[in-house]
């Protein structure tokens, strides 16, 4: 027997697409541990079998779950109840960045056209599989990534100034990163960043970091290196005068 | 500049009816914003108050380091302040450094005010990829201009130890010390000096790089807590020059402790 629950919570759910919906309230026992993608689903299986969510996981896994809860963008499946207030009401919308498919469902795949643009893993040849650790750790940072694309979401240049015509977005910096700093790449994809990713339309105010559910250093540790070597290529004629004249080419200093 | 366009398919930002004003958010987030503001505000109306007040920047062997290194010394007769010869430098450096872009543009340019919160909708928007704002690109050179200005400030803190032939020492060369401990932090924890000295290569393995490993991991240390180094000592700077500036009319204020 399901012991009695100790409290409702007050979800307001968006119901609708992209032209027409409303938001529609609905009251939710409360037990421990729950997340609001429980509530989501108590809804679906109590009140209204049609409401759409996107999830597979139910552990921060995936990254199928995105949505807002009162305004942050977040993992429903990570967004415990016991941080809202008893009598607060609980706000529930999609993400804002990409279309409405159907209520909180929306269709994210202007994101796998941006991926397709990148230049994959490009080893040589002949190259030396033996990893180091020291050498990986960077770019295993980024492996993290689950494509919940809350980072695309928060991004202000996405999200507010709508440059999905030409601006990558935080999740696709991420990888590019990724390659770039792989010890066995062999690829340049800085012409790219620059020019059609254009790396500098960010201007690092960190929102895609304070929402990544896997914790990854977005701006620090990916973006914010990329503009320094966007920077070496094509804004540091000193700097790239002088290495020139030392004969020092980064590729070459691999194994 | 044109801009080749990245996919073919190009959605749009859903608006009403899921989504009215401008955020959501239901917590404070304007708050950290508008702390922000305030401090840089006043930050900036001291500093430029005291780069033109053109006297109390010495006493004795102490020199405020708003005014160092003097440039009184190399020319006798500048007929202006001698600290707007030298603070140009260290506020390239904090106006390009990633952090306080970071601070700005949420604080003042509201480019986003807050994460999720919705002010300016710019079709033309661009960033940092046009002028005058690709400017931020050259922050490294405002780096290499700051490395000599943190080693000036602690010759001018380290001098305040020993004059007039015997050693001294004071809470305010105390404080002077401080302020260059939370400098350098701030200057060798630079996002650039980081790219330099090893975050631009994708090998640390092979032995030619281990060298370049060993600083890229102790600047990494000190990068991770940037924005900290930053605050502390920009804080630090603006209480040793009130410090000095208090001192230059009391000198007693200076608590020789021996
Ligand atoms: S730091 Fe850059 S990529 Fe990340 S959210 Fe801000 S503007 Fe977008
Ligand atoms: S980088 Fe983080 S926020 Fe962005 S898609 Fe990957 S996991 Fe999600
Ligand atoms: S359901 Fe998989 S991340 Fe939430
Ligand atoms: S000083 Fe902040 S990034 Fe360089």
């Amino acid at each position: 027997m399901p012991e009695a629950s100790t409290r409702t919570a007050t979800l307001k759910v968006y119901r609708g697409d992209r032209e027409k919906g409303e938001f529609k309230t609905y009251k939710v026992p409360v037990e421990a541990g729950m997340v609001v993608l429980d509530a989501i689903h108590y809804i679906q299986q109590n009140f209204d079998p049609e409401l759409a969510v996107r999830w597979n996981c139910k552990a921060a896994k995936c990254g199928s779950c995105s949505g807002e809860v009162n305004g942050m963008p977040s993992l429903m499946c990570k967004t415990r109840m016991d941080k809202f207030r008893p009598d607060e009401e609980i706000m529930v919308q999609p993400i804002k960045t990409f279309p409405i498919i159907k209520d909180l469902v929306t269709d994210v795949s202007w994101n796998y056209e941006v991926n397709k643009r990148i230049t994959p893993f490009t080893p040589a040849e002949d190259a030396n599989w033996t990893f180091y650790q020291e050498d990986i750790d960077r770019v295993q940072e980024f492996r993290k990534c689950i494509e919940c694309f809350l980072c695309q979401n928060v991004c202000h240049v996405l999200r507010d100034h709508d440059r999905k015509d030409t601006f990558m977005g935080p999740r696709f910096m991420v990888r590019t990163a990724g390659l770039e700093m792989h010890p066995l790449d062999e690829a340049d994809r800085l012409k790219f960043l620059k020019e059609e990713g254009h790396i500098g339309y960010c201007n690092i105010t960190k929102c895609c970091t304070e929402v990544c559910p896997e914790d990854i250093h977005i701006t620090d540790n990916a973006i914010i290196p990329l503009k320094e070597r966007v920077v070496d290529e094509f804004y540091d004629p000193i700097g790239k005068f002088i290495r020139g004249v030392l004969g020092v080419d980064k590729k070459k200093a691999k194994k | 500049m044109t801009q080749s366009k990245l996919t073919e398919k190009v959605p749009t930002s859903n608006s009403e009816p899921a989504y009215s004003g401008a955020t959501a958010r239901t917590d404070n987030w304007w708050v950290e914003p508008l702390l922000v503001a305030i401090v840089f505000t006043a930050f900036g109306i001291y500093a430029t108050y005291r780069a033109f007040e053109n006297q109390y920047y010495e006493f004795g062997p102490y020199l405020s380091p708003f005014y160092s290194p003097n440039m009184k010394e190399f020319f006798p007769d500048l007929p202006f302040s001698a600290a707007l010869l030298i603070l140009p430098f260290p506020l390239a450096f904090r106006a390009t450094c990633y952090y306080y872009r970071k601070a700005y543009y949420r604080s003042y340019f509201a480019h986003p005010p807050g994460c999720a919160v919705t002010w300016f909708k710019r079709k033309g928007y661009t960033g940092e990829f046009d002028f005058p704002f690709n400017l931020q690109n050259l922050h490294r050179y405002a780096f290499y201009f700051a490395v000599p200005i943190v080693l000036i400030l602690w010759y001018d803190a380290l001098k305040t130890l020993w004059y007039d032939g015997g050693l001294h020492l004071s809470v305010l060369t105390l404080v002077m010390l401080a302020n260059c401990a939370l400098l350098s932090g701030y200057t060798f924890g630079c996002h650039a000096c980081r790219h330099l000295v090893g975050g631009h290569l994708d090998s640390f393995s092979c032995p030619e790089n281990k060298h370049s490993y060993k600083k890229w991991q102790r600047v990494t240390a000190l990068n991770e807590k940037h924005q900290e180094w930053a605050w502390t000592s920009l804080i630090s700077v603006a209480i040793t020059d009130i410090y000095i500036r208090m001192a230059c009319t009391n000198p007693s204020l200076a608590f020789q402790l021996f």
